[in-house]
């Protein structure tokens, strides 16, 4: 259960916030928020900040709500209506990035899941770990614990999701590996409370939603994309092709960044949660792409684009979330946005 | 009590072998390392660094040094 703290709805960062935002501060009994506009705003194109922030707060209705909005607005129809148009628009351009790695993988040969791991081995992309490894600032590992607390404090919540959309050997894995991410039974090793003590001991706020509105949409994407996958039974193996991905490019990062955070002298708790994920995530990559994508595929062959579909929308949105720190960081510069009165984060 | 369970192995084409119901795994010098999660993955490559578990350095190998 989430203790009592919620955060406050954020403010609009564009056109579509305005849009949505505001109204959600009304009872949602006072009046449907408004579809159309929203829908001319989509198909316009919406700024990725503009568009994540509102995203990720109408998914958050599901999970702890905010202090300010009217839990009713959960179910509200047009809330779900807007969340769809946008999941849709999300959907859409994530099929775009992802078009020529889905179509390598499905012309390439073997198994699916060798080449699930193939398309991740073969990617390279941006890697924070790295950097931080060797050149990065006590203060930029931090705002690295800042991006990630959208995901990591309700670590794989998303997936959780799709459970009841699985059956069989597939949905039997799922159960173990999610039975292992929140602690297996011990409350002491739920990856997202390991996740909340590192926040807390570096002097950070570990409540979900307290930095959202420092977050670029970069960041915010890679949760929304979990969510987007996640929520809809018509995109449950793309759903776990991403999760595959996820999976398989945490062990050797979070190996990297155990060793950034002793160099750096962060807080042990650090050190910790990133020293579980390089042995359980050596042990879940397996499971997703062989225990789930490999059933899945076996069960309904027609179903393998979509594993590959997920998978290959991972690696974009993180690729795309890693640059985007890079970027700032070469620059000078801090990867998190300026919201005017910051809570600092600084050691 | 019912007894041990039966101890289930799954052998990862080129990289580990995944171990369910096992409370602890003996190594070659016969150091016992304790199980602390539900499934776990032992390494087949020899080049992880936190033996006797997998840690993904098999994925960095070339295709003929990988176990099969
Ligand atoms: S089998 Fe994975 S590191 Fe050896
Ligand atoms: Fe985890
Ligand atoms: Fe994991």
């Amino acid at each position: 259960m989430s203790g009592p703290h919620r955060p406050r709805l954020p403010a609009p960062r564009g056109p579509l916030g305005e849009l949505v935002l505001p109204g959600l501060l009304s009872p949602a009994a006072e009046g449907p928020l408004p579809i159309d506009n929203v829908r001319d705003v989509a198909a316009a194109g919406p700024d990725a900040d503009d568009l994540h922030l509102v995203l990720w707060c109408l998914h958050h209705l599901h999970v702890d709500g905010f202090a300010d909005v009217d839990p009713a607005w959960e179910w509200a129809p047009s809330r779900v209506a807007v969340w769809g148009l946008l999941a849709d628009h999300v959907e859409a351009e994530l099929r775009l990035a992802t078009a020529e790695l889905v179509e390598e993988a499905l012309a390439a040969d073997g198994p699916v899941p060798d080449r699930l791991f193939a398309m991740v081995d073969g990617f390279g992309g941006a890697s924070v770990a790295s950097y931080l490894r060797k050149d990065g600032t006590a203060e930029q590992f931090l705002e690295l614990l800042v991006h990630r607390s959208a995901y990591n404090l309700r670590e794989s919540d998303p997936q959780a999701l799709v459970l009841p959309r699985l059956t069989g050997a597939a949905q039997s894995a799922l159960a173990e590996l999610l039975y292992d991410e929140y602690g297996a039974g011990d409350p002491g090793r739920h990856h997202s409370g390991l996740y909340a003590r590192a926040m807390t001991a570096c002097g950070l706020s570990a409540a979900v939603g307290d930095y959202l509105r420092r977050l670029p949409g970069t960041t915010l994407v890679v949760p929304n994309t979990m969510h987007v996958l996640g929520l809809q039974r018509r995109l449950a193996p793309a759903a776990m092709g991403h999760f595959g991905v996820f999976e398989a490019t945490s062990s050797g990062p979070s190996r990297l960044l155990a060793r950034a955070a002793e160099r750096l002298g962060l807080p042990r708790e650090v050190f910790d949660y990133y020293d579980e994920h390089v042995e359980a995530d050596a042990v879940h990559e397996q499971l997703v792409f062989r225990s789930i994508c490999g059933s899945l595929a076996d069960t309904d062959p027609a179903c393998v684009p979509e594993l590959f579909f997920g998978a290959a929308a991972c690696l974009v949105v993180e690729d795309a979330a890693g640059r985007a720190l890079l970027h700032a960081w070469e620059a000078g510069r801090s990867s998190l946005l300026d919201d005017g009165d910051n809570e600092q984060v600084a050691v | 009590m019912s007894g041990p369970r039966p101890v289930r192995t799954f052998a990862c084409p080129g990289g580990p072998l995944l171990l369910r119901g096992a409370e602890e795994v003996v190594d070659g010098d016969g150091e016992v390392h304790v199980v602390r999660r539900p499934v776990v993955a032992i390494c087949r490559c020899d080049t992880s660094q936190r033996m006797p578990w997998c840690d993904g350095t098999h994925r960095s190998l070339p295709p003929e040094r990988r176990p099969d």
